[in-house]
């Protein structure tokens, strides 16, 4: 599960922000913020993604570097608020 | 006075004294002093002198701040490159300025070994924070720079020498350095710390990019009252921001309309959760009157300060903040020590209620563009003295009958993006200078966040998607510079005379939105 979100969340930064181009693509790890891979309003658009791909909404005290700068801290935050939207 | 020295004052005064924060560490005025020092003997050690230029290509990091202090001590000229700078823009800085030193970061280095390949000339030192491997060869450490003995470099600068470079889109495509001197800058930071009431105690948070003079003036500004500047490298999150800046304790809050749009976004946000802010300001596009009722709901302690101006003079007029309820659409009156009027074709001022060209009067006005005597003739001109030349801000303005400023529009084609100016001619460019293009024109288009979003429109020879444009926007221009809309056609709209008119264009695109 991990890693497909992971593979979703790779498939859209290549998309979105680096027009298709993989090569630009940051480690798991990497700060999207620190490689420049995004900028305020791409973090909008990531967020926008996240709730329509994984079909939960993210409270705006969420939208943290701790959960979304980097594939890694997505991938986690995404797998703790699933659960949660498929309780609901 | 030089630039350098706020800094030595204010160490002098409180050496102890917080001066710099950032996410990686803090620095005292005694730090930052001393590491500017060392920095400044290394660059003469590698043969940086007097009126050199030198090239800060960083983002908000705190060498940077030590980068532009330490190219002042040495005596040189210091040029601020936004970090999304691409390599081809790069190179015609390069080209253009002649840098004796190019101070960088590690992720940045790809970058500029691009856009120093091949090139001969004067040869550069390039000076770079290290990456996880250290330095590669041919490039110096500035770790090891800052390792040097601090001493003071006897280089004979004077406050008319040339202290900062700072380049800006130019209508013609093709960036123009803005010169300005040690005076130039004192006069200009000395006028906005008198209408800011600024502190010593005072705490800035400022997410804006060094490269950006509204950025730049943050640390210059701080660094000269001995108060403390928290510098972030985003406004991406903007939760995270506040909570830094309650746990810092922030008084000083600059911002731009893209930045109050986020804010007011956020709905878990109430009135009283900044309690230490003192004011707030705003400036590179004006603020919707509804943004400006709301933010002072949410900021009901702190003074908010619409401002106007362009890096040519810095900062042109402010509106005192007592004024905000009777006119908030103005952008008021001209900062302490300068003027600003309306003229009209001929240069005459021109009475309250008719639009003209906004011009600017005082120490603050730029000494020209770096080697460019017909750009910086259309701009500066004679004035009422004989000894003096008028900046004409290419900016068309109208007044009030007490003298209050309004914005009414450009003169010419300058589109203004999350508060940067981009020259459509620039995008264009870039955008022709893909194969199978024949035609493209470029132009803003309104957004709620941006201000105003890049568009294009584009006329191609062979299959072209709209997102091979983009891609090809993104490896060539500051991401900011990037279109967001890409509209591809068979032909451009043209006027009567058969010219291709960005005005029909904008209104074809605007609709694709």
């Amino acid at each position: 599960m991990f890693e497909m979100t992971k593979q979703a969340l790779r498939a859209f930064m290549v998309e979105s922000f680096l027009f298709g181009e993989e090569t630009g693509l940051p480690s798991d790890t990497e700060s999207l913020i620190g490689a420049g891979i995004i900028d305020s309003t791409g973090v909008l658009e990531l967020v926008a993604f996240i709730e329509d791909r994984f079909g939960f909404t993210i409270a705006d005290t969420d939208i943290v570097p701790d959960n979304l700068d980097s594939i890694d801290n997505i991938a986690a935050f995404v797998g703790r608020n699933i659960p949660n939207a498929a309780a609901a | 006075m030089r630039v350098e020295r706020f800094l030595s004052k204010s160490t002098g005064r409180s050496p102890g004294k917080t001066a710099l924060v950032t996410a990686e560490r803090r620095l005292s005025f005694g730090e930052l002093d001393g590491m500017a020092g060392a920095l400044a003997a290394a660059l003469a050690g590698y043969g940086v002198r007097r009126d050199d230029r030198v090239l800060v290509f960083m983002d908000n990091c705190w060498e940077a701040a030590v980068s532009i202090f330490g190219t002042l001590k040495a005596g040189a000229t210091f040029s601020p490159i936004n970090p999304s700078t691409k390599a081809g823009k790069l190179a015609y800085i390069v080209d253009n300025c002649e840098p004796a030193a190019i101070l960088t970061q590690a992720r940045l280095l790809p970058v500029v070994r691009e856009a120093l390949a091949g090139r001969g000339g004067r040869p550069v030192a390039l000076i770079s924070t290290e990456g996880s491997d250290g330095v590669p060869d041919g490039v110096i450490s500035f770790s090891a720079c800052l390792q040097e003995e601090a001493e003071c470099v006897g280089h004979g600068g004077i406050d008319s020498d040339l202290a900062m470079l700072i380049y800006t889109s130019g209508s013609t495509g093709q960036p123009k350095g803005v010169m300005m001197t040690h005076r130039n800058i004192d006069a200009a930071s000395d006028s906005i710390v008198t209408y800011l009431e600024g502190r010593s105690d005072d705490i800035i948070l400022s997410v804006l990019p060094l490269a950006f003079d509204y950025g730049l003036y943050q640390l210059l500004m701080s660094v000269r009252l001995g108060a403390t500047l928290v510098l972030e490298k985003s406004f991406a999150f903007p939760q995270a921001i506040f909570e830094t800046m309650r746990r810092e304790r922030v008084t000083g809050l600059p911002l731009v309309p893209t930045m109050a749009a986020m804010i007011l976004r956020l709905p878990s946000l109430g009135p009283g959760m900044l309690p230490d802010l003192r004011y707030l300001t705003n400036t590179a596009a004006a603020l919707p009157t509804e943004h400006i009722a709301r933010l002072r709901n949410l900021f009901p302690g702190a003074k908010l300060y619409s401002m106007y101006g362009l890096t040519e003079c810095k900062r042109c007029t402010y509106l005192p903040p007592e004024e905000l309820d009777r006119r908030p659409d103005s952008v008021g009156i001209a900062i302490p020590n300068t003027e600003a009027f309306v003229v009209d074709g001929e240069g005459r001022p021109v009475p309250p209620g008719v639009t003209g060209e906004l011009v600017i009067r005082g120490p603050h006005v730029m000494q020209g563009y770096w080697r460019n005597p017909q750009a910086t003739d259309a701009v500066l001109r004679a004035g009422r003295k004989p000894w003096e030349r008028l900046l004409y801000t290419g900016d068309v303005f109208r007044t009030d009958e007490e003298g209050y400023l309004y914005f009414v529009g450009r003169k010419d084609d300058i589109i203004k993006t999350r508060g940067e100016k981009v020259a459509p001619k620039e995008v264009e460019a870039v955008i022709h200078s893909l194969p199978g293009v024949m035609e493209a024109v470029v132009t803003g288009v309104p957004d709620p966040v941006l201000g105003q979003a890049i568009a294009a429109m584009v006329v191609c020879s062979t299959e072209l998607t709209e997102r091979e444009i983009m891609a090809h926007c993104a490896r060539h221009l500051e991401e900011f510079m990037v279109p967001k809309i890409v509209m591809l056609r068979d032909e451009l709209p043209r006027t009567d005379t058969g010219k291709v008119s960005r005005r029909l264009a904008a209104g074809a695109l605007e609709g694709a939105e």
